[in-house]
C-alpha cells in the first residue's frame, strides 16, 4: 500500500480525530483542502488558530468566552434570579435563538451518565451550587436533552437544590425523547421553555 | 445485494446502551433473545422529528426489525414492549438498573445466544422498576455468575466442603470457605445466609425482606466483588445516592 507523504498523512490523522469524521470523510476532506485555493485553506487554519488562542471558558458559567466574562454573564440586562442549565455552549445558542429567556446559564460541560461511570463530579454541578447564595439566583431551569442521562442529571440536580431553597423546573415534555436540543425549532424549544414544570425527588 | 427476505431479522432484546454516530445517528447495543449482543445503527434518531428515537432509549424493552449490514446492521422497526418506567423517575433505581446493563453489556458477546441470561436481564429489569428492595443487583450479579458458568458455592466450604458456619468468602475459590480453608474477605453467617438463598431459589423471600444495612453493604461488596473478579474488570457504574 503506497503512503501518502508525511504532511498529507498528518492532515488526515488529525481529521480523523474529529467527532462524526471517520476515515474515510477525513480522507475527502484532507484533499479537498489540499485542491482548493491556498487561501481558502489558510482561511480554515486562521480561523482554528483564532478560535484557540482567543477563546477561553467563562468562570462563572462555563460558556465558552472571549474574556474571563462570557456576552451573557457580562450583560447587565439580565435577570440574574433565573439560570438555565445546559450540557454543553451549542444548547446555550440554540434557546438564546428562541428570544424567550432573559435570565443567565450555567454550562455542565457534560451529562451525568452512570453506566459511563460519569457522575456529578465529573460535570460542572458543584459550581452551579456554589453560584447560588452569591447570585441570589431563585430559579434552576434544567434543560438538558430528553433523554436518559439528561433525565438523570435534571433529577440529581433537583435533588441537590432543592433543599437549599431553590425552584427547581424542567423544560416541558413536547420535545421528544431521544433528540438532541440543538435539533430542535426554536418556536418548538421556546414553548418547552414557557411550559416548564417544577421537578419533584 | 442481499434478498430483502434474507438481509432482513426480527428479534427482540434490551437497549444497553446508545453512542452518537456522526450528525443525528445513533449506535444502539442491544441484549437480543437470539443474537446475542447486537450492535445496530438507528439512522436520524437524533432529529426531533425521528419517531424511534424515544423507544431506543437505555434500558427499554424492545421488539425489533434489524437490516443485515456489512459492518453494523440497521435498526429499520423498533416497538417497545416494556420502556419500565419507573427505572427513569428513580435516581437509585437508575443507578442499580445501570450496573446490571453495565453487567450485561460485558457478558453478551455478538454471534452468541444467553437464553438464560436475557431471560434474568428481563426479570432484573422488571423486578427492579416494581420493586424497592436494595438485593436486585447483587442478586442479578449472584445469579448471573452462575448463568455464566461460575457459581458460587455458598452453603458449605467450597474448599474442603465442611458444614457452616462459615467465615470467609473468595471469589477465586468458588465461594465461601470454612475457618480452616480461609481465604479473602471475611464475611459473616447473615451475608453468607442471605447469598445461599438467592443462589439457592430463594431470592424471592430476600427481596420481600427487611435486609439490616449491614447485611446489605457485605452482600453488595461481595457480589460486586465477585462479578469484577469473573469480568477481571472493574464495574463503572456509579451510584448517584447513597444506600440505592
Ligand atoms: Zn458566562
Ligand atoms: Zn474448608
Amino acid at each position: 500500500m503506497a503512503a501518502y507523504a508525511e504532511p498529507v498523512q498528518q492532515l488526515i490523522d488529525e481529521m480523523s480525530r474529529l467527532p462524526g469524521i471517520g476515515p474515510k470523510s477525513a480522507q475527502r476532506i484532507a484533499f479537498h483542502l489540499l485542491k482548493v485555493p491556498r487561501e481558502e485553506a489558510l482561511r480554515l487554519a486562521r480561523a482554528v488558530n483564532e478560535a484557540i488562542e482567543r477563546i477561553t471558558m467563562c468562570r462563572t458559567c462555563f460558556n465558552v468566552s472571549e474574556g474571563d466574562v462570557c456576552v451573557v454573564c457580562s450583560d447587565s440586562g439580565r435577570d440574574r434570579t433565573v439560570v438555565c442549565v445546559v450540557e454543553d455552549p451549542k444548547d446555550l445558542v440554540a434557546i438564546e435563538r428562541t428570544g424567550e429567556f432573559r435570565g443567565t446559564y450555567h454550562v455542565l460541560q457534560g451529562v451525568i451518565s452512570p453506566i459511563d461511570g460519569i457522575g456529578p463530579d465529573q460535570v460542572r454541578a458543584r459550581e452551579l451550587l456554589a453560584r447560588l447564595e452569591p447570585e441570589g439566583i431563585a430559579e434552576v431551569i434544567v434543560a438538558t436533552n430528553p433523554n436518559l442521562e439528561g433525565e438523570a442529571t435534571a433529577m440529581y440536580l433537583a435533588r441537590l437544590l432543592r433543599p437549599l431553597g431553590v425552584v427547581v423546573t424542567r423544560i416541558a415534555s413536547g420535545l421528544p425523547v431521544g433528540g438532541d436540543l440543538e435539533y430542535a425549532d426554536e418556536l418548538t424549544l421556546g414553548r418547552a421553555l414557557v411550559g416548564r414544570r417544577e421537578l419533584s425527588g | 445485494m442481499y434478498q430483502r427476505g434474507v438481509a432482513h431479522y426480527r428479534d427482540q432484546g434490551v437497549v444497553l446502551r446508545t453512542y452518537r454516530l456522526g450528525e443525528a445517528d445513533r449506535i444502539v447495543v442491544f441484549a437480543t433473545r437470539d443474537h446475542g449482543k447486537v450492535r445496530a445503527v438507528a439512522k436520524g434518531v437524533r432529529r426531533t422529528r425521528s419517531r424511534i428515537g424515544a423507544r431506543l432509549e437505555p434500558l427499554s424493552y424492545v421488539s425489533l426489525l434489524l437490516w443485515k449490514g456489512r459492518n453494523l446492521d440497521t435498526v429499520t422497526q423498533v416497538e417497545v414492549l416494556d420502556s419500565f418506567g419507573p427505572l427513569r423517575e428513580d435516581l437509585g433505581k437508575l443507578s442499580a438498573a445501570s450496573a446490571i446493563a453495565e453487567v450485561a453489556d460485558r457478558i453478551f458477546q455478538e454471534g452468541a445466544v444467553y437464553t438464560e441470561m436475557y431471560v434474568m436481564l428481563l426479570r432484573a429489569l422488571s423486578t427492579l422498576s416494581t420493586c424497592d428492595s436494595p438485593m436486585v443487583v447483587p442478586a442479578f450479579f449472584l445469579k448471573a455468575l452462575a448463568a455464566d458458568g461460575v457459581g458460587l458455592v455458598m452453603d458449605v466450604c467450597a474448599g474442603c466442603g465442611s458444614a457452616p458456619p462459615l467465615a470467609a468468602f473468595d471469589p477465586a475459590e468458588g465461594g465461601a470457605l470454612c475457618r480452616s480453608c480461609r481465604r479473602g474477605a471475611a464475611i459473616s453467617e447473615e451475608a453468607r445466609g442471605v447469598m445461599e438463598r438467592i443462589v439457592s431459589g430463594g431470592l424471592a423471600g430476600v427481596l420481600a425482606e427487611k435486609i439490616p444495612t449491614g447485611v446489605v453493604g457485605e452482600v453488595r461488596h461481595l457480589a460486586t466483588e465477585a462479578m469484577e473478579h469473573h469480568l477481571e474488570a472493574r464495574l463503572r457504574s456509579i451510584q448517584l445516592v447513597e444506600g440505592a
